[in-house]
């Protein structure tokens, strides 16, 4: 099988897990999640009010019917419009879009290029007392709450030393990048953690490798074995790690986001959840989710062209 | 886990993990803590540690001092005795989390491995679809569905947190299903669900133990979120409330809850993330001194 119809046939594959997903979000938030006019009404609501609600918002409608607007959504991007601020759908994820990324994009771009330079470093040293105290600083990292992270950064950074934005957001490049910066630094903080983990064992998986010995024993240095030869080999699932991780990015980081007042699209996703708001939790949730398959059948891919090892089947 | 009639001419993976472990200072370490955690929640759940933290010991936001070590919150209660009592929210949602995530990610990949063909297609197909949304979705979703209190949290963290592991049962009942100690099981005359349950499974376990250690701590971790999400546990104090309430408490300079949660949780969750690596390079042989 050559690489072309593995990826014709790996997209083929999108067809049924997007059903699928469509299916669950149905299944959750049009079957089982309560009737939203309750929620949307309040509790002094009459009967024949909130029947009428039911009728606009077509939530009387058969299931096959409001299932296949799930799907068709999928597929058309047509997402409606939100039940609290009356917009189109498709606009707030376009107006968000711009805000998320430049939080996310260059918060994703530095943390990784700072972990992988980190787990370069320890593994020059492996073993020795500064590679065991990277990782345990990882992992005490790791065992601290993100939102007590953002929480600490905001009150002491921002708030008591004013060393940054407290929060808020202005379009435009460059007035947005005072109000990322510490967004980013928490980010990477975040991140740092489980990145340096996940790299370091990449790296010395491939050091025990036999052409390592030998590159060793030519005599070249422990430099150049790491950057030239280890680092070429360690790409492959360094690639896969990172593809793997773009499409979260989509939704932004959601807590990041509604503390510092960015009005991306995880703040969108966050005041959808607070208020109830279906038609745009079910958008988000389908389009992170497309995202999502599309970027694994990508990685996919692209591990079968970069390591021609792997075959086909 | 070895037979005691079976000749021992060596020692088991698990009487060699166990060896390992014990020579691990640090695991024993992490080990204590946990077990000391674990002790304050009982403690904690039969009344004799924390059964004060609704009570009013000072004034409102009073900064820590003799009396109260870790100050009060907004009611007045002692942070120190809500940290102890949110102790018991944490090692129970820890646990029961990873036992259903354990029951089912089992279950679901030991089927898909072990009879592969339709069955394994629609398995995979389902946690492919299951593991493309985004996990706070499924999570709001569920607590929409089963309204807010420590239950939602224990099937809302449950439920989502399966698939990795029936992934890794998966791949390694596919790799034991054809072992000749199947074939002589089959030989014998063994039902599916003996080959399955009696014969495979003891022998992926490890992976098992590994996962436990890391679902418990994410569990842990997770809580926080829900109770930022306003879907967290009710009524009783909670390591996430806790933290939760600090958005509000420290621009009036209010550090206290926020640390003293932040620490509690620290402890127990480092624990786990080191008694996890331990357990890894114990039973994973072939990551042994990596």
């Amino acid at each position: 099988m050559n690489i072309y119809s593995y990826t014709f046939r790996r997209l083929l594959y999108v067809i049924p897990v997007v059903l699928g997903v469509s299916l669950i979000i149905f299944v959750l938030f049009n079957l089982v999640a309560g009737d939203p006019t309750a929620i949307l009404l309040g509790k002094h609501a009459s009967a024949s009010q909130m029947a009428e609600l039911r009728h606009e918002l077509g939530l009387d409608r058969p299931w096959l019917a409001q299932y296949f607007d799930v799907v068709r959504s999928a597929f058309t991007f047509d997402f409606g419009r939100s039940w609290s601020t009356k917009q189109e759908i498709f606009e707030m994820i376009k107006a968000g879009a711009i805000p998320s990324l430049t939080l996310s994009f260059p918060a994703f771009f530095l943390s990784t290029v700072l972990a992988i330079i980190v787990s370069l470093f320890v593994s020059f040293y492996r073993g020795g007392v500064v590679d065991r105290l990277v990782v345990f600083v990882c992992v005490a990292l790791m065992s601290i709450s993100s939102l007590a992270y953002i929480l600490f950064g905001q009150w002491f950074l921002a708030y008591y030393l004013g060393l940054f934005e407290i929060s808020g957001y202005e379009s435009g490049f460059p007035y947005f990048i005072p109000y990322v910066l510490l967004p980013i630094i928490i980010w990477m903080v975040l991140s740092v953690g489980p990145d340096v983990r996940f790299y370091r064992t990449v790296v010395l998986d491939e050091i025990y490798q036999d052409y390592v010995r030998t590159a060793r024993s030519k005599g070249l240095s422990e430099r150049v074995i790491l950057f030239k030869h280890v680092l070429k080999n360690a790409m492959i699932p360094i690639i896969t790690y990172v593809l793997i991780k773009i499409p979260f990015l989509i939704l932004g980081a959601l807590l990041l986001e509604s503390f510092f007042s960015i009005p991306g699209l995880g703040s969108i996703t966050l005041n959808a959840i607070n208020g109830s708001d279906f038609p745009v939790i079910k958008a988000m949730t389908i389009l992170s989710s497309i995202a999502y398959i599309l970027f694994s059948v990508f990685t996919d891919v692209m591990y079968c062209l970069v390591d021609p090892r792997v075959r086909l089947k | 886990m070895s037979s005691a009639n079976a000749p021992q001419m060596s020692k088991s993976l698990w009487r060699h993990a166990l060896d390992s472990l014990k020579k691990d200072r640090y695991a024993m370490i992490a080990l204590a803590v946990v077990l000391l955690y674990t002790l304050i929640a009982l403690l904690s759940s039969i009344g004799v540690l924390g059964a004060n933290w609704s009570q009013e010991v000072g004034a409102s936001y009073a900064a820590p001092d003799m009396n109260n070590i870790f100050g009060t919150d907004i009611f007045g209660r002692s942070v120190l005795e809500k940290t102890i009592k949110g102790t018991e929210v944490a090692m129970s949602v820890g646990l029961v989390v990873a036992l259903i995530a354990i029951a089912i990610g089992v279950v679901v990949g030991a089927i898909a491995g072990y009879f592969g063909g339709l069955i394994d297609e629609l398995i995979v197909w389902f946690y492919t679809t299951f593991s493309s949304i985004p996990g706070i979705m499924l999570l709001v979703a569920i607590t929409l569905i089963m309204g807010k209190g420590i239950i939602a949290v224990y099937l809302a963290l449950g439920l989502t947190s399966w698939v990795q592991l029936a992934r890794l049962i998966r791949g390694e009942v596919i790799k034991h299903k054809d072992r000749e100690y199947v074939q002589a099981a089959s030989a014998i005359g063994s039902s599916h669900f003996r080959k399955l349950f009696i014969h495979i499974i003891p022998n992926v376990m490890h992976i098992v133990i590994i996962n436990f250690s890391l679902q418990f701590q994410f569990a842990i971790k997770s809580e926080v979120i829900l109770s930022y999400l306003g879907l967290g546990v009710q009524g009783q104090p909670s390591w996430g409330t806790m933290i939760d309430d600090a958005k509000l408490e420290l621009a009036r300079g209010v550090w206290w809850q926020l640390a003293a949660a932040t620490f509690a949780m620290f402890g127990v969750v480092l624990a786990f993330n080191i008694l996890g690596d331990a357990l890894r390079d114990a039973l994973d042989p072939k990551l042994k001194g990596k």
